[in-house]
């Protein structure tokens, strides 16, 4: 991590960054076949099933993919949320996915995430300064002025007002919230920042606010994304490769310009369709463009769009849309 | 109503909404019509008073906290002037789609029970039996497979594209000449959003029935609309046909909104496949007990 920011400084002889370490030439995070499993009351269910990517240090990966797909379970399995049933999530060289907790706590700190819902993910009796800083006290920051000083620091850097530190999460718009949460994601200097979904709840120009906090971090700290979204535009602004996931799998991976430019699998095809971006469509209620990306039932993964397995649905087999049917490109 | 009478005439609208910090004037004067078979769309961000406007249409605010002035017309009665006209219209003349397809339904009550209680609002002379079979046509229309045995399933077993669906039928049990659909497809997945939006298209055409679509996705309302007005603090900004709004938008404002959204950018997108079945998604047996 070159820091050299405001972000940079504040925190006392800080634990090692990515470029001291020994591994330094590998990839920051290295995914090797991980199942993450849910117990139903029907067995086991396989939320990731199987799943493999990298990311490099400084780079940003896009998982992509509708509801139900397992993209917010392998999130919560990178940051160790969930404990993976088998396969490695190897670290700056160190298998994460096995850790005991205690051997884990040190590692938390290089690893951060955003969270999905501006509302539910800040405590709403904390002030934002209390927020941003208490990552410190749990990094072993004991003194209080400094951490006050880091928690000012962060929040100059992500935009707000120092007036926002006394301020308290009911009291800040959406977009707001937002920041502060990544200011707390930020605290403890991690490598790599997993962002669930982290603008899905914003405003179009709130989004791209919040998209260009994250570009600007990231072009001066050399921090690396892990970005889970359901929005392809989002992907294309904010990440240079691209993982798509369906149903637990992989189905296609590739550069995120190669694979939006041209689609491989099927249904990477029919999520690309039913994007709408409003200054590419052409003529009035132009329904071809609906019928063609509408799948027949529901979401495609849920319970009910199976069980209905839809008469309705055209007999025409298509290229059939397994999930093993991986299109791997770069 | 006269041949040229809109469905939805809606002239100087203002919402003035009471709260804790004294009063808010969330609509500010808004005038726009939807004649049959339209979509007319009302595009905004949070706080544009875009879903006060159409719940306000409706009068679905809560009355002693939200005042009304100017005139809503719809089939030529004004309901802001008269609110027994607004319960005469509601769920008869118009009815509305609503935002969040999960929580919109009873969670105690089947979907039969709540569609059934739509149709027999419409038409009281209706059984039990007859309401049932009406009901089970209806899912049928909104693409629910296997109907009857659907009609006795509470809202938590359905995916929120279902829901929504059977949010559809719910609204058509009423037989309306006029559609409120306030975010009908923000809850939604991309695929399922084409899927529901289709639906409502396609109803369109075969019904001629007009539309007032919220919705602070411009892609959606690039799609849908005849035209689209664009909506902050309270005002229309911009109003125009759904090309000339996102092709030649006059008003920085609606510039901006624009450049906001992310591009996808350009792709071999094959345009024959349009209307067959290509890019359709076979439903997955394996990995689907979520």
């Amino acid at each position: 991590m070159t820091d050299n920011t405001a972000v940079a400084d504040g925190t006392e002889g800080s634990d090692g960054t990515a470029a001291d370490s020994a591994s330094a030439a590998g990839p920051l995070l290295s995914v090797e076949d991980l199942v993450v499993e849910y117990a139903t009351a029907q067995g086991p269910f396989k939320a990731v099933d199987g799943v493999d990517f990298q990311v490099p240090r400084g780079g940003s990966l896009a998982v992509v993919g509708e509801s139900g797909c397992g993209k917010s379970t392998l999130a919560r399995a990178l940051v160790r949320l969930l404990k993976p049933v088998s396969g490695r999530i190897v670290l700056d060289g160190t298998d994460i996915a096995a850790l005991p907790e205690r051997r884990l706590r040190p590692l938390r700190r290089r690893v951060q995430m955003v969270f999905q819902d501006p509302y539910g993910s800040l405590d709403p009796h904390l002030t934002a300064q209390q927020i941003v800083a208490e990552p410190l006290r749990v990094a072993g920051v004991s003194d209080r002025v400094q951490r006050a000083r880091r928690a000012a620091e962060l929040i100059d850097r992500v935009g707000l007002p120092s007036s926002a530190l006394e301020r308290r999460p009911p009291e800040f718009s959406g977009g707001q919230r937002q920041r502060i949460g990544i200011a707390r994601a930020l605290a403890s200097r991690p490598d790599l920042l997993v962002c669930d979904e982290a603008t899905s709840a914003l405003d179009v120009s709130v989004q791209a606010q919040v998209l260009d906090l994250l570009r600007e971090l990231q072009a001066d700290t050399g921090i690396a994304y892990l970005v889970i979204a359901h929005n392809l535009g989002v992907v294309r602004e904010i990440s240079t490769d691209v993982v798509v996931m369906r149903a637990g799998r992989v189905v296609e991976r590739g550069a995120t310009a190669a694979v939006l430019a041209s689609p491989a699998d099927p249904y990477t095809r029919a999520l690309r369709r039913a994007s709408l971006d409003p200054t590419t469509i052409r003529g009035v209620k132009p329904r071809a463009v609906l019928s063609a990306a509408a799948p027949d039932a529901a979401s495609p993964s849920s319970p009910a769009a199976v069980a209905s397995a839809s008469p309705t649905a055209p007999a025409t087999p298509l290229a059939p849309a397994t999930p093993s049917s991986e299109g791997n490109r770069s | 109503m006269a041949k040229d009478t809109p469905l939805l005439d809606v002239a100087d609208l203002q919402v003035e909404l009471i709260t804790g910090q004294g009063v808010v004037r969330a609509v500010d004067g808004v005038t726009f019509t939807v004649r049959r078979g339209e979509t007319v769309t009302l595009i905004g961000e949070s706080g544009s008073g875009k879903s006060t406007t159409a719940m306000g249409v409706l009068r679905l605010l809560p009355e002693g906290l939200a005042v009304l002035s100017g005139s809503v017309r719809i089939a030529g009665r004004d309901v802001v002037a008269d609110p027994d006209a607004a319960r005469a219209v509601r769920g008869r003349t118009v009815s509305l789609i609503p935002q969040d397809p999960m929580t919109a339904l009873s969670p105690v009550h089947t979907i039969g029970r709540q569609l059934g209680d739509a149709l027999r609002l419409r038409h009281p002379e209706l059984t039990r039996t007859e309401a049932r079979d009406k009901g089970v046509e209806l899912l049928g229309r909104v693409r629910i497979s296997e109907p009857e045995t659907r009609w006795k399933a509470y809202p938590h077993q359905f995916s929120g594209g279902m829901l929504q669906r059977i949010l559809i039928a719910t609204a058509l049990a009423a037989e309306p000449e006029l559609l409120v659909a306030d975010e009908p497809t923000s809850a939604l997945d991309a695929t399922v959003q084409a899927s529901v939006l289709d639906l409502l298209m396609e109803l369109q055409e075969h019904t001629g029935i007009g539309m007032l679509m919220i919705t602070h996705d411009l892609g959606v309302a690039r799609l849908v609309s005849d035209r689209i007005h664009v909506m902050k603090d309270g005002r229309f900004v911009e109003s125009g046909s759904a090309e000339e709004i996102v092709e030649r938008p006059a008003e920085p404002y609606t510039r901006e909104l624009l450049a906001a959204v992310p591009r996808l950018g350009t792709w071999d997108e094959d345009e024959s496949s349009y209307g067959d079945g290509d890019g359709r998604i076979e439903p997955l047996v394996q990995g689907a007990t979520s």
